[in-house]
């Protein structure tokens, strides 16, 4: 007990999130496990799961790093591809389920780092609307590069096309694992409930601890003032790409497990274009910027909202509109908030008169 | 201030809970299968698009549905049971469509009419077929949809449909030069594209073009209209939606490009593009297995029905939709199935008599299926005449 009092409050603040991810996953499992729980609702969580690692992996870069990144859709897509790539081609060789998905989504994490490093080099150098602009053009680049892919197998090994199978010039034995736009097919099912949250912990433990660390504090004085940063011999460049990739490895951490909740994987407009990214991004606004328990807790409200909003049909979407510019005006609004401060004291005041009373 | 902390936090937990409990009872009261006057129900979910960029599939399949359900239940139902249909949307992505899938299974479906787009199909099949529930894709034409023993189809499979072009191009000896313009992002597209391709090989065909779009550049094809008849083509194929093609051929024809134009079952619909002349369309052929126009009972009262219903001529998705109901009406007589199955037994009685049903539909007379899902009926080939569709 004395040890939580002189805990440090950021680590306080940390624990508290863990416990939140923790206990949330036990009363879920207990609803699984009784069986009370709705198809729909376990099919959820899953994804639920992917979109809580997308939030905080962005807010690394928006919150932490104070560079808005329209692209983070984009390495989710690497991330993806490189996993079920794996999994598809290995699935014979690799007999246990549960080891082929952990090097899976070891792969997606660094094929998405490795990407996230090559756009990080020439966008980091940009700044402000530039710099969400161009990481903008690369997620589409990504998307748009990946659809042109065609890959597959024979006896002769790998072959590769950007035009279309014909082109692959296989043999009869040969399958093709990456089909253009048709994408990967028949990837098998391994993500679970439980690997998702772990792998959500393991993300927030990642970005809190470096946050708390001696390059989260140079990250940090990189967003607050570049210029007073740079004079005191902080390598802003380095600095920057060191968030920038962690955040994108994290976001192919989250590729790998939606690729592996569905059996088929196209990089459509949907998933992996610019509509996700801006998603994934209204997760972090409407979490709190810099907030990481905001962000899981955004992420996880309103990827059910729209799902649990099916009974009005055609009218969810709009509704899911308007929610989202009330819960963002609640949130931000300074008349709001205002508000808010003053319910907050009344209720304090009558509380306190009610004591002395 | 700790108590309250603690308190909101409880009952933070509670409302969670009921949240999610919730949901849980709806699934148990969904297992009574009767309407409320105490008839009993066979329950049939469909899913597809009804928002977003892909909605006007989705709508179709939907309404195409709704017009047999309404149908069979004014004529007593299957064996004595009254249809309820549930309609979801999916916005054409593969998770949402998994999303919706578990709605319907969550509300007690007992047989699946979708889903419309093959991305999504594929993903919601493999989902269909852990759980055991029957499926039958209106529109899913991508060879993956009906991987698994209880799916089967309504539509020709986009290979199908590559080949069956290709042959009848070539053994008709309608032209040898030919171009073809595709949308390289659409699975549809670039799978009858890429059969077609390897059969036209066999067929003395030379594919002198083959020219792709994508998704997010097609409104402008000047550049594929231009190489097609650099490269001297006879006739250009094709295998897109009526949309995009009603462009090419304006295009085409402000090009002073006048081959024959040749598509699949996605042309239909092209007669009815807003703002486009038909005169463009005048000697277009297509392969089809549903025209809007043809002169037979069935047809005709079904677009006359859906007319009125909806204000607008039904597409192949309705008519695909409009079958895949009545095909699982035929074999749920013939499977003789009662009230109250579960939709795994369901599933198991009407998966053997599916190779055994024959049924005339709007998109195919004597449709007959083989066991690994594949409809068995033959295309129609049709020109556009004086604005109409004529059987060739």
């Amino acid at each position: 007990m004395k040890k939580l009092k002189t805990m440090n409050k950021n680590t306080k603040s940390n624990m508290i999130t863990y416990l939140m991810v923790i206990v949330a996953y036990v009363i879920v499992q207990i609803f699984v496990v009784t069986g009370n729980m709705s198809s729909l609702m376990e099919g959820l969580l899953v994804p639920v799961c992917t979109y809580v690692i997308l939030a905080v992996s962005l807010n690394l870069t928006v919150g932490i790093l104070g560079e808005l990144s329209l692209g983070h859709a984009g390495f989710m897509c690497v991330g993806a591809f490189a996993s079920a790539l794996f999994s598809l081609g290995m699935k014979d060789s690799i007999e246990n389920d549960l080891l082929r998905f952990i090097i899976a989504i070891i792969i997606a994490a660094v094929s998405a780092a490795l990407a996230g490093i090559l756009v990080g080099i020439p966008v980091l150098r940009l700044k402000g609307d530039y710099l969400a602009i161009v990481t903008l053009a690369f997620g589409e680049i990504i998307k748009n590069f990946i659809n042109a892919i065609y890959l597959g197998v024979d006896a002769n090994g790998l072959h590769f096309s950007m035009k279309d199978t014909m082109d692959l010039g296989m043999g009869a034995d040969g399958t093709v694992l990456i089909k253009g736009a048709q994408g990967i097919t028949g990837t098998p099912k391994c993500s679970t409930f439980t690997i998702a949250v772990i792998l959500i912990l393991i993300s927030l433990v990642i970005i809190n601890n470096l946050v708390n660390s001696r390059t989260g504090r140079a990250v940090m004085s990189i967003r607050d003032n570049r210029i007073a940063a740079e004079s005191v011999g902080i390598n802003i460049t380095k600095y920057k790409l060191i968030a920038f990739t962690i955040s994108a490895s994290l976001a192919g951490v989250a590729g790998a497990l939606y690729a592996h909740n569905l059996s088929t994987l196209m990089a459509t407009p949907k998933n992996f274009g610019y509509n996700m990214s801006i998603m994934i991004l209204v997760f972090v606004v409407l979490g709190g910027i810099g907030n990481m328990r905001g962000s899981v807790i955004a992420a996880i409200l309103l990827t059910l909202l729209p799902e649990l909003l099916r009974g009005l049909a055609d009218y969810r979407m709009l509704i899911y509109a308007i929610v989202l510019i009330f819960m963002m005006l609640f949130n931000w609004s300074p008349q709001f908030i205002n508000f808010r401060k003053k319910m907050m004291a009344k209720i304090k005041k009558d509380k306190k008169a009610e004591k002395e009373a | 201030m700790k108590m309250k902390k603690l308190l909101s936090l409880v009952l933070t937990a509670a409302m969670t809970a009921t949240l999610l409990a919730g949901c849980g009872n709806a699934e148990g009261s969904a297992d009574v299968a009767t309407t409320t006057d105490g008839s009993a129900v066979f329950k049939i979910g469909a899913i597809g698009p009804t928002t977003g960029s892909a909605a006007v599939y989705g709508t179709a399949v939907m309404n195409g549905a709704q017009i047999a359900v309404d149908e069979i239940n004014a004529a007593g139902g299957i064996n004595g049971m009254q249809i309820e249909l549930n309609c979801q949307d999916d916005e054409c992505d593969a998770e949402k469509s998994v999303n919706a899938y578990n709605t319907l299974t969550d509300w007690g479906m007992q047989a699946l009419v979708g889903t419309t787009t093959s991305g999504c199909c594929v993903a919601v099949a493999a989902e269909a077929a852990a759980d055991n529930t029957f499926l039958l894709t209106p529109s899913g034409s991508a060879v993956e949809c009906i991987a698994y023993d209880n799916a089967f189809r309504v539509c020709f499979s986009d290979p199908n449909q590559g080949i069956a072009s290709a042959q009848y191009i070539g053994q008709n000896g309608i032209a040898s030069k030919v171009a073809v313009i595709y949308d390289s992002s659409d699975v549809y597209s670039s799978g009858i594209y890429e059969k077609f391709a390897a059969e036209a090989a066999n067929q003395g065909i030379e594919i002198v073009a083959a020219e792709a779009f994508t998704a997010d550049n097609k409104t402008d094809f000047s550049v594929q209209i231009q190489k097609a008849k650099d490269a001297g083509a006879e006739l250009v194929f094709l295998p897109i939606y009526y949309t995009e093609a009603s462009l090419i051929l304006a295009q085409a024809d402000q090009a002073g490009f006048k081959p024959m134009f040749f598509g699949c079952d996605g042309l239909d619909g092209i007669l009815g593009v807003e703002n486009f002349d038909i005169t463009l369309a005048e000697d277009v052929m297509l392969l089809t297995p549903f025209a809007a126009d043809a002169q037979d009972e069935l047809t005709k009262k079904f677009v006359a029905t859906y007319n009125e219903k909806f204000g607008e001529t039904p597409n192949q998705f309705a008519a695909d939709a409009y079958d895949a109901v009545y095909i699982i009406k035929a074999a749920a007589e013939k499977a003789g199935l009662a009230a109250g199955m579960s939709p795994s037994d369901v599933c198991d009685a009407l998966v053997p008599v599916m190779t055994e049903i024959t049924v005339d539909g709007l998109t195919g007379e004597g449709m007959t299926w083989s066991a690994d899902g594949e409809p068995s009926k033959a295309p129609k080939a049709v020109k556009i005449k004086d604005g109409v569709y004529t059987a060739m």
